[in-house]
């Protein structure tokens, strides 16, 4: 976003804002939920894959680790979730140095950092599948209790405007990334590892910073999560499908972008719609979900094929850049 | 417990499927080696192998697998060389993750229309021969497992001939170590590449016969394949047949040894916790080039 | 300020560089050169911190830096250009400079303000807003000049920064080398493009096979019967002494 864009910024947050006011239903706030939540978690995946390069293909680890910590603090401890939400944050932040301390220590980047990332979802996942504390693959259930001290609403409008709030959080601080050293050397990082440690950045230091800080936020998507729903399994938690449409989110908008992510989920979103109703439409479908999915696939598939730098690469510049004057 | 009869049981059955993987993972890294494609697709492509076993087998056909082995593995060669014109072959020149990225839309295609089309129920087969059991020492094996992996073997076998002895086995391995090169002494670089990649699938298809047998299919069986096909070749080295081998037989029996330890739910840690342990400590795997 | 000591680099067996030694002074600029394959860029490559080296020692400003990773190395004060440019080649040429800039202030309107002032210098001034991969090779050249200078290092190490420039191209260059070594940047370059060495370079040093073989100033190891044959061949200086032209 370049300084001109501030009042598009304001305008488009007051109509966020707006929006449950204008579109009252209940179907139409929960629309607005889920766009606005995978293009918090989208956005999230943005940090480490489209500003610093690092694709990954197992980001939902960073999801379920926060979905389950809420969880078991909440139903097996008696937390609050509202305080148990800055824990799972926390635990996030924690695999993201974890996940990126050892990568980056193995100089993994490109395919194989993807390919890693995979392999430690799919450990969440037997994990949270086999252990105890996670009721394996019963999955934890969430008392209903909807009273805003307990992180429940009844009226689905507050649950929009907290999936609002965490992506105006994370759309600032992918804005931030365009304004800040930290930012420039995690781009620097995605252009070109040497030339970027041949002007003095730690890029080991600067990469692991990156996931720490995209484990975190992606993390406290779980929570919101599990309060919503009032329930989690190993395959919610850390099944690949999460990790891709972060990633799909990511990509269509346009990697390395700050709107991109919000961008990426309401294609994403419309188009899951269009495919479902249409194959709804057709007799024998009982279950036209995968068929959306199987789009995804092939909107995947085209995004890169044809369209590498995302919609918003239509607009012509790629990333947000500099701008004098 | 464990006793040393369970676990030499567990030896020998990890061996048996091991064989098996050591199919599905050739596969795997002859098309990394000859394309440099890592083929997210691959378990995918199994999975879809399996079913067309399945409804290969189900009236009113009525076809055992292993007299099916040869239709579907040409069935799945064709399958694989026109995936490579269609689709693969126009992305196989870009950057690793891209083309990475791209096989990655390809298994969820793949994924969800199977799962649109045949229902998410598990199917299995029954051959008269599955409760056959050989006893091997201690151990008791079911007779299709020693035959799968026999049979295995036998295919890599004669995947490795064809390899070395005949005309486009060189011309692949040519590609594989200088495309350029091999252009200039006038190879058909686009048609050994499909080839290739034909060749991969087509071990595919003949994993897939050999597995039905013992195994059940669903949707989700990619997933599961896939991360096994990577782990093997990760272990064993992108792109070496050796690697593949010994890769494949390591797996099967960590596979079978850590379902015995650990139990059936948490002994699935083994293959990505082995994955991870290669990528951080030896991604080059034990065979494979330098990096 | 620069003390390379014996260092010696292998690769499988091969000696890259084999107990080179070398000084540089705080306001000299040196050159080093030599055939294709001696060694040059693994020499640089030790000292920068992309390559480790398997025995000798690099010491700067009393310093010992041998073996450091190359990030730490720049923050000590020597930068680098690399003989294929690397540019971050999705940004613009300012913010590739700011890159460099970032590297002594963390504030971005600084960085912004250095970047441009250095940008500038070297005649990038209208291509501020421009693609880094837009540029031709002789700005990308510049821009590699520039991002390196914004890292205000006190030794610059310059990889070839004349290969594929026209003459016309070769005396810009010349002169920015110049005008940077005028505000107190020692040089060390590795150049093949003579006009460049002869009128930049105090000293220069001559590797051949890994081991330095002379030193001095240009003309002293432009006559050095080591020197000649290093790039000639075998009994080259006794055929130019003897035959004179007919060499």
């Amino acid at each position: 976003m370049t300084r001109g864009g501030l009042p598009f910024a304001v305008a488009g947050g007051a109509a966020l804002i707006a929006y449950p006011w204008a579109f009252t239903s209940n179907y139409a706030i929960n629309v607005g939920f889920l766009v606005l939540f995978a293009a918090y978690l989208g956005q999230t995946w943005n940090i480490a894959g489209g500003f610093a390069g690092q694709t990954s293909f197992g980001h939902v680890v960073f999801f379920g680790t926060g979905a389950y910590v809420s969880a078991i603090l909440h139903v097996t401890y008696g937390v609050n979730p509202w305080l148990a939400w800055p824990f799972a944050a926390l635990a996030g932040a924690f695999v993201g140095w974890l996940v990126g301390a050892l990568s980056y220590r193995a100089g993994l980047k490109g395919s194989y950092f993807a390919l890693i990332t995979l392999a430690f979802a799919e450990t969440g996942r037997i994990l949270a599948n086999s252990l105890p504390i996670t009721r394996g693959g019963l999955g934890i259930l969430v008392q209903a209790d909807p009273r805003a001290a307990n992180f429940q609403f009844r009226d689905p409008i507050w649950f929009y405007y907290v999936a609002l709030a965490l992506c105006g959080l994370a759309t600032f601080v992918a804005w931030r990334l365009t304004r800040t050293r930290f930012g420039a050397r995690l781009a620097a990082i995605r252009e070109n590892e040497d030339a970027a440690q041949a002007l003095g950045i730690d890029t080991f230091r600067e990469k692991v910073k990156c996931l720490t800080l995209s484990g975190a936020l992606c993390a406290a998507g779980g929570t919101v999560y599990v309060q919503k729903y009032l329930y989690i399994d190993p395959w919610i938690a850390f099944g690949v499908d999460k990790s891709v449409e972060m990633l799909l989110v990511g990509l269509i908008g346009g990697a390395g972008t700050v709107l991109g992510p919000l961008i990426g989920a309401g294609v994403l979103h419309l188009v899951g719609e269009v495919t479902r109703d249409l194959g709804n439409m057709l007799p024998w479908v009982t279950n036209a979900q995968p068929l959306s999915i199987i789009v995804y696939g092939a909107v995947l598939i085209a995004i890169v094929a044809w369209l590498p730098d995302g919609l918003m690469g239509l607009f012509g510049r790629r990333y947000s850049g500099e701008r004098r004057a | 417990m464990l006793t040393p009869e369970i676990l030499f049981a567990g030896l020998i059955n990890g061996l048996m499927a091991g064989g098996i993987y050591v199919l599905v993972a050739v596969g795997l890294t002859l098309i990394y080696g000859v394309l440099h494609i890592i083929n997210f697709a691959h378990g995918s492509l199994l999975m879809l192998a399996m079913y067309a076993v399945f409804f290969l087998w189900r009236k009113p056909l009525g076809l055992d697998p292993y007299i099916a082995l040869p239709v579907v593995t040409a069935g799945a060669f064709a399958a694989g060389y026109l995936l490579y014109r269609a689709l693969i072959g126009h992305f196989s020149h870009g950057k690793d993750e891209n083309t990475l990225l791209i096989t990655l839309g390809l298994s969820i295609i793949i994924d969800n229309a199977s799962l649109f089309f045949f229902t998410g129920d598990t199917q299995t087969i029954d051959v008269p021969y599955a409760g056959h059991m050989i006893s091997l020492g201690p151990a008791f094996v079911a007779l299709p497992k020693i035959v799968s992996f026999v049979a295995a073997l036998i295919v890599c076998l004669l995947l490795g001939l064809f390899m070395t002895r005949s005309d486009t086995g060189k011309a692949i391995r040519a590609v594989a170590r200088e495309r350029q090169g091999a252009r200039l002494v006038g190879i058909d670089v686009e048609r050994v590449m499909a080839i290739s990649y034909g060749i991969g699938i087509a071990c595919l298809g003949a994993a897939a016969c050999l597995l039905m047998p013992t195994f059940y299919v669903s949707p989700t069986s990619g997933h599961a394949f896939v991360l096994i096909a990577f782990t093997i070749v990760v272990l064993g080295g992108m792109g070496s047949f050796k690697g593949a081998l010994f890769g494949g037989l390591i797996i099967g029996v960590v596979e079978s040894i850590c379902g015995l330890w650990l139990g059936e739910q948490l002994g699935q840690i083994g293959i990505p916790l082995v994955f991870i342990l290669i990528l951080l400590l030896r991604p080059t795997g034990l065979f494979g080039a330098a990096r | 300020m620069l003390e390379v000591r014996d260092l010696s680099k292998s690769f499988g067996g091969l000696a890259a560089v084999d107990r080179a030694s070398l000084d540089v002074a705080a306001d000299e600029i040196v050159a080093l050169i030599g055939p294709n394959g001696a060694g040059k860029t693994t020499l640089f490559a030790c000292i920068a911190g992309f390559a480790k080296p398997d025995d000798g020692s690099v010491r700067f400003l009393g310093q010992n830096l041998t073996g450091w990773p190359p990030h730490r190395i720049c923050a000590q004060g020597i930068a680098r250009t690399f003989q294929v440019t690397q540019p971050f080649a999705r940004l613009s040429v300012l913010e590739n400079v700011m890159v460099g800039a970032y590297q002594t202030t963390p504030h971005r309107r600084e960085a912004a303000a250095r970047a441009e002032d250095v940008a500038r210098r070297l005649g990038l001034g209208r291509q501020l807003d421009l693609r880094a991969d837009a540029l031709t090779l002789a700005g990308s050249k510049r821009l590699e000049l520039a991002r390196a200078l914004a890292t205000r290092p006190k030794l610059l190490l310059l990889d070839e920064v004349m290969a594929g420039l026209n003459p016309v191209e070769v005396e810009e260059i010349v002169g920015m080398v110049r005008a940077i070594h005028a505000t107190g940047v020692a040089i060390l370059l590795i150049e093949h493009v003579m006009q460049a060495v002869v009128s930049l370079a105090r000293r220069v040093y001559v590797l051949n096979n890994g081991r330095i073989i002379a030193d001095g100033s240009p003309a002293a190891t432009a006559a050095d019967p080591a020197v000649i044959e290093a790039y000639l061949g075998h009994g080259a200086a006794a055929r130019l002494t003897h035959g004179g032209a007919r060499a």
